[in-house]
């Protein structure tokens, strides 16, 4: 309840951050071979064998180092106050690091790759979790009423 | 060295992309899933976007055989559809509904350091690294794979890879 619950359409900010994003994943892609997944590149380290590593260490660094750098220049855009408290954001951590590791992809690696590689997995996988998503947001906000968790 | 300053600008831009496009902000994740509520619609043109940089891309990359810069791609080796897909899609939907953070979005918000996106990041990553422990036996992923090939057996592949790669 700390933040405002509506948001407003923002169809040119959102459609350029898709096309960095889609541009950060093709150079990964055309450039290295690899698929830009998080789940496959994080989750992935702790097992990942040792010269296998050291690019995702890289592209984790790339990663935070892209994040200190909006943090400093425009704060706005990683609102600290989310309206989760402590104990739902560890549920809801726990649960996201579960199922992406469980179906081998997030919404990187199913859903702007997978879905662009024609990979049917990867269709199915972004339909469900759009759906659960949905899903969830339907019952705390409109089943139970609890904005808390907004 | 050039494979890592890819790797390197690659993370950086992505970082970027995930903060401009909205995803950083949870309440307009849950926004856009809430389809009962006040609809937010920015996050499917953030997907879309994206999708249609990569479609074109992936593309070109395939009809070339190759990456640029490594012998083959490293692409997922599972095709099937099975439970754990379907299973672990519904489970991340339920978590990414609740906290309106995907893994992306949460690392990178984590840097602002925010008490409840670390809460979040420490139990995904906690979440993940148990998951590893008690799984028995785990396929080795595609890197694996190809990190124990030597570099002729890895060219002799590459034209499997390739045909995966245009019509996985």
């Amino acid at each position: 309840m700390l933040d405002l619950v509506m948001t407003s359409f923002t169809p040119v900010a959102s459609t350029l951050g898709g096309v960095l994003l889609g541009l950060a994943a093709s150079s990964l892609f055309f450039f290295n071979g690899r698929i830009l997944g998080i789940t496959g590149i994080v989750g992935g380290l702790p097992s990942a064998p040792a010269r296998e590593r050291v690019w995702r260490i890289v592209f984790l660094a790339g990663l935070l180092t892209g994040g200190v750098a909006v943090a400093l220049v425009h704060p706005d855009a990683l609102p600290s106050s989310t309206g989760s408290s402590i104990p739902v954001a560890l549920v809801a951590g726990a649960l996201v690091g579960l199922g992406t590791r469980l179906s081998n992809g997030c919404t990187s690696g199913h859903g702007l790759c997978g879905l662009a590689r024609r990979s049917p997995r990867s269709l199915v996988a972004t339909l469900v979790f759009m759906a659960t998503g949905a899903l969830t947001v339907a019952l705390v906000r409109h089943v139970f009423h609890l904005g808390g968790a907004s | 060295m050039r494979r890592l300053a890819a790797a390197y600008a690659s993370g950086l831009l992505f970082a970027v992309g995930l903060a401009v496009s909205g995803m950083t902000r949870p309440n307009k994740v849950l926004a856009f899933l809430d389809f009962g509520g006040d609809w937010d619609p920015s996050l499917a043109l953030v997907m879309g976007g994206g999708v249609l940089v990569n479609l074109v891309f992936f593309t070109w990359a395939a009809r070339r055989g190759a990456p640029l810069w490594a012998p083959s791609f490293s692409l997922p080796p599972r095709t099937r559809i099975d439970a754990p897909l379907v299973g672990g899609a519904a489970i991340f939907g339920v978590g990414w509904g609740l906290g309106g953070y995907c893994p992306g979005p949460a690392l990178v918000s984590a840097m602002s350091g925010a008490a409840p996106v670390i809460a979040f990041v420490v139990a995904m990553l906690g979440s993940t690294a148990l998951l590893d422990l008690f799984t028995v036996s785990r396929p080795p992923s595609p890197a694996t794979a190809t990190s124990r090939t030597p570099r002729s057996a890895r060219r002799v592949r590459s034209p499997g890879e390739r045909s995966r790669a245009r019509a996985p």
